[in-house]
């Protein structure tokens, strides 16, 4: 497979690996801001061929993740509906609210529909008239340029009957968040390459010039993980912070202006509930004012108050605190087969990743 | 004009619930569309049982549903899938399949030309697979009741003299094959599932492999094991066997054969092809001095020209599958945990 199989190889990984060797003196730990790169470490089995020094840590990046109880629970209750039709992406389905999930409701009975694109949402809108059809919209700034643009083309076309449960986050404020935070000790930030193919390298910079860490944006690849590794090493050995750019196959400095003029017309910026971590200003977006008869959170119905295991540890994990094995729930109480969290249910989520890739057979 | 063929003028051919009554439609639903097709002398005298001549050797019995949406996809429909599966099931334990029994249970409203061409698909992968339908039955449902067509097939076949395939019989030092591309089956249905969109000229996998089998069990008639990797894939497969025989199994990822298209779906979607199901492949355990004339077989045969040796039964890691990935590196491959839902970003 072409542009896949060139950063696959062997050899070069090989180099790459005796490179960080070369250079890598002191113990670090590494953030992975996104899930898939979490993902990429484990199935290449990179985790175990780096320095022992260097820890990986997952971050929050996985929307599925950092979506708070509070919003599973309102799409539950929205589906309960009978005029409603929730429209969501596969991964949320099984993510536990409080009391029951997405899956356990469509086996009520419940109109809930697995779509791959936003887009489908509007169309299924278009098919059913009769019904509010709810998209839950769930993701980071990879996935919000093309809510805005399903939103923006429904506007467009007069379509009254499609409404978003907006649940979206933004990255660069939660990264502030977190390096704000004395809890976490993280000395090297791995950026997530897509978010950055639609922002570019501008909005991360801070994360040098305010908080004095290096950060390098990394694509997917193993050979991409490996040299962003390699140039977090040195920046460290050197004493160096500045953000890098290892995706330059992809990602441009200045991102994907299109696609974020298009989240500018949709959405401002607003203060948004991480699970975990709580409220961060700026990280969330709410509809603009001429498209909010489209907020599904207008839609009256009742809500069951949101409650959390008082024994996962998902907000310390997302934060990089701690490791999922660290959790007293872990493998035990919660299980992908009867998850706690959505840590557990993502494929992306780091709980699911590491009982994934490291399951013991009893 | 039959009873059958006035009905489909006067309802646009569609299955009432009249057909499953047992009345005069039950009866032209089987004179008209299942007895042209399937005629044998054995589902002919149409009584209660078909009567079966014993012959030697232990008998293998197997049964399977199929609930496949949608009901047609590239390289197949459900009533090829419904024979196959079966069939398939019978020769991972070195049976020779000889007899399928056909049950449908029908939802009202569904169209007769469609079942008429599931039917003729049930008739030629029968053909191709030797194999003969003897008995079966019909049933039609409320609207709503079913989805369109649920096939149940269950099947015979007498176990060849002197083999003994078995999940609990992989020892550590054998050599892991798989007889061709993983994941065509289910990314080919994905394909055609609403919403997706994706173009290509993907088909499904899905094919008898009793042919196939037969050739190796001649080569290596010590064969320890066979499995079709069906839902769960090679992964979930590999998994039961390890953890039935209580050894490891270690893969090479570069080994393992896997089609540009579906691994480019996969990319794009977040799926992982060793658990992606597939309908017409193999996977064989066998000793390891085997393994070079098993392979050249398999090579030898239209369903497994594409056929690798993937791995090696190991003492080490029991229980667990492992694979050593394209750069090198080294981690478990598990057992599939739910169902597996295309990511998000």
């Amino acid at each position: 497979m072409k542009f896949i199989d060139e950063f696959r190889n062997k050899e070069i990984a090989q180099g790459l690996i005796r490179r960080i060797f070369e250079v890598s003196t002191r113990p670090v730990h590494l953030m992975e801001v996104c899930g898939t790169h979490t993902v990429s470490f484990f199935r290449y089995g990179i985790r175990e061929m780096l320095p022992k020094h260097i820890r990986l840590l997952s971050g929050p990046g996985c929307p599925v993740c950092v979506t708070p109880n509070q919003d599973i629970d309102l799409a539950i209750a929205l589906s309960r509906r009978d005029d409603v039709l929730l429209a969501t992406f596969g991964d949320m389905m099984r993510v536990p609210g409080s009391t029951s999930s997405l899956q356990k409701e469509k086996a009520e009975g419940r109109r809930i529909r697995i779509v791959y694109s936003p887009l489908e949402a509007l169309r299924l809108a278009k098919e059913n008239p009769e019904k509010k059809v709810v998209f839950l919209a769930v993701g980071f700034e990879t996935t919000s340029p093309a809510i805005a643009t399903t939103l923006l083309q429904a506007h467009t076309e007069g379509i009254p009957n499609l409404h978003f449960l907006n649940s979206q986050k933004r990255v660069p404020p939660a990264l502030r968040a977190l390096l704000e935070s004395e809890k976490v000790q993280i000395h090297g930030l791995i950026l997530p390459g897509h978010v950055c193919t639609i922002l570019g390298r501008e909005p991360f910079e801070f994360i040098s010039k305010e908080f004095n860490r290096p950060a390098v944006i990394a694509g997917f690849e193993p050979l991409d993980l490996l040299q962003a590794v390699w140039m977090l090493v040195n920046q460290i050995e050197k004493e160096q912070a500045s953000v890098e750019n290892q995706y330059t196959r992809v990602v441009r400095d200045q991102g994907n202006p299109v696609a974020v003029r298009k989240m500018e017309q949709a959405f401002e910026q607003d203060e948004a509930l991480w699970r975990g971590l709580g409220w961060i200003p700026g990280s969330g977006c709410r509809l603009k004012d001429p498209f909010s008869s489209m907020d599904a959170r207008r839609i009256e119905v009742d809500v069951e108050p949101s409650r959390e295991h008082p024994g996962c540890l998902c907000g310390e994990i997302l934060q990089a605190v701690r490791t999922p094995p660290e959790c007293p729930l872990f493998k035990t109480v919660c299980h992908p087969d009867h998850p706690v969290g959505p840590c557990m249910v993502s494929i992306e989520g780091a709980c699911f990743t590491y009982f994934k890739f490291q399951h013991n057979p009893d | 004009m039959s009873t059958l063929e006035r009905n489909h003028s006067m309802s646009e051919g569609k299955i009432l619930l009249a057909h499953g009554s047992g009345g005069k439609l039950s009866h032209d639903l089987v004179r008209e569309i299942l007895l042209p097709r399937f005629s044998n002398p054995f589902l002919e005298p149409l009584d209660d049982s078909a009567r079966i001549t014993n012959q030697e050797g232990p008998l293998a019995f197997t049964t399977d549903s199929y609930v496949i949406n949608p009901l047609f996809f590239p390289g197949g429909d459900i009533g090829k899938l419904a024979v196959c599966g079966t069939v398939n099931d019978l020769s991972m334990i070195g049976a020779v399949p000889s007899y399928l029994s056909l049950s449908l249970i029908i939802e009202e409203g569904f169209s007769i030309e469609l079942l008429k061409r599931i039917m003729s698909s049930v008739r030629d992968t029968a053909e191709e697979a030797s194999i003969s339908i003897v008995t079966g039955d019909t049933k039609v449902v409320e609207h709503g009741a079913a989805d369109q067509l649920f096939i149940t097939t269950s099947g015979i076949g007498w176990i060849r003299k002197g083999v003994h395939l078995s999940g609990l019989h992989a020892r550590p030092g054998d050599m892991v094959l798989v007889s061709g591309f993983l994941g065509d089956h289910e990314i080919a249905v994905l394909s055609q599932r609403e919403g997706f969109g994706f173009q290509g000229d993907l088909r499904s996998d899905c094919a008898p492999l009793n042919g196939l089998v037969g050739r190796m069990l001649e080569v290596c008639p010590d064969l320890r094991c066979l499995r079709d990797p069906t839902r769960g894939g090679l992964a979930t497969t590999l998994n039961e066997i390890a953890s039935r025989s209580r050894v490891g199994i270690a893969l090479e990822e570069a080994k393992i054969p896997v089609r540009e298209s579906v691994r480019g779906t996969c990319e794009l979607l977040g799926l992982d092809p060793l658990y992606l199901a597939n309908e017409g492949k193999l996977i064989a355990i066998c000793p390891p001095q085997e393994a070079e004339n098993i392979l050249a077989a398999m090579r030898a045969h239209p369903l497994g020209t594409h056929a690798e040796i993937i791995g090696q039964v190991t003492e080490e890691n029991p229980k667990r599958v492992t694979l050593q990935t394209l750069i090198g590196g080294h981690r478990v491959l598990d057992m599939l945990t739910g169902a597996q839902y295309p990511r998000i970003c």
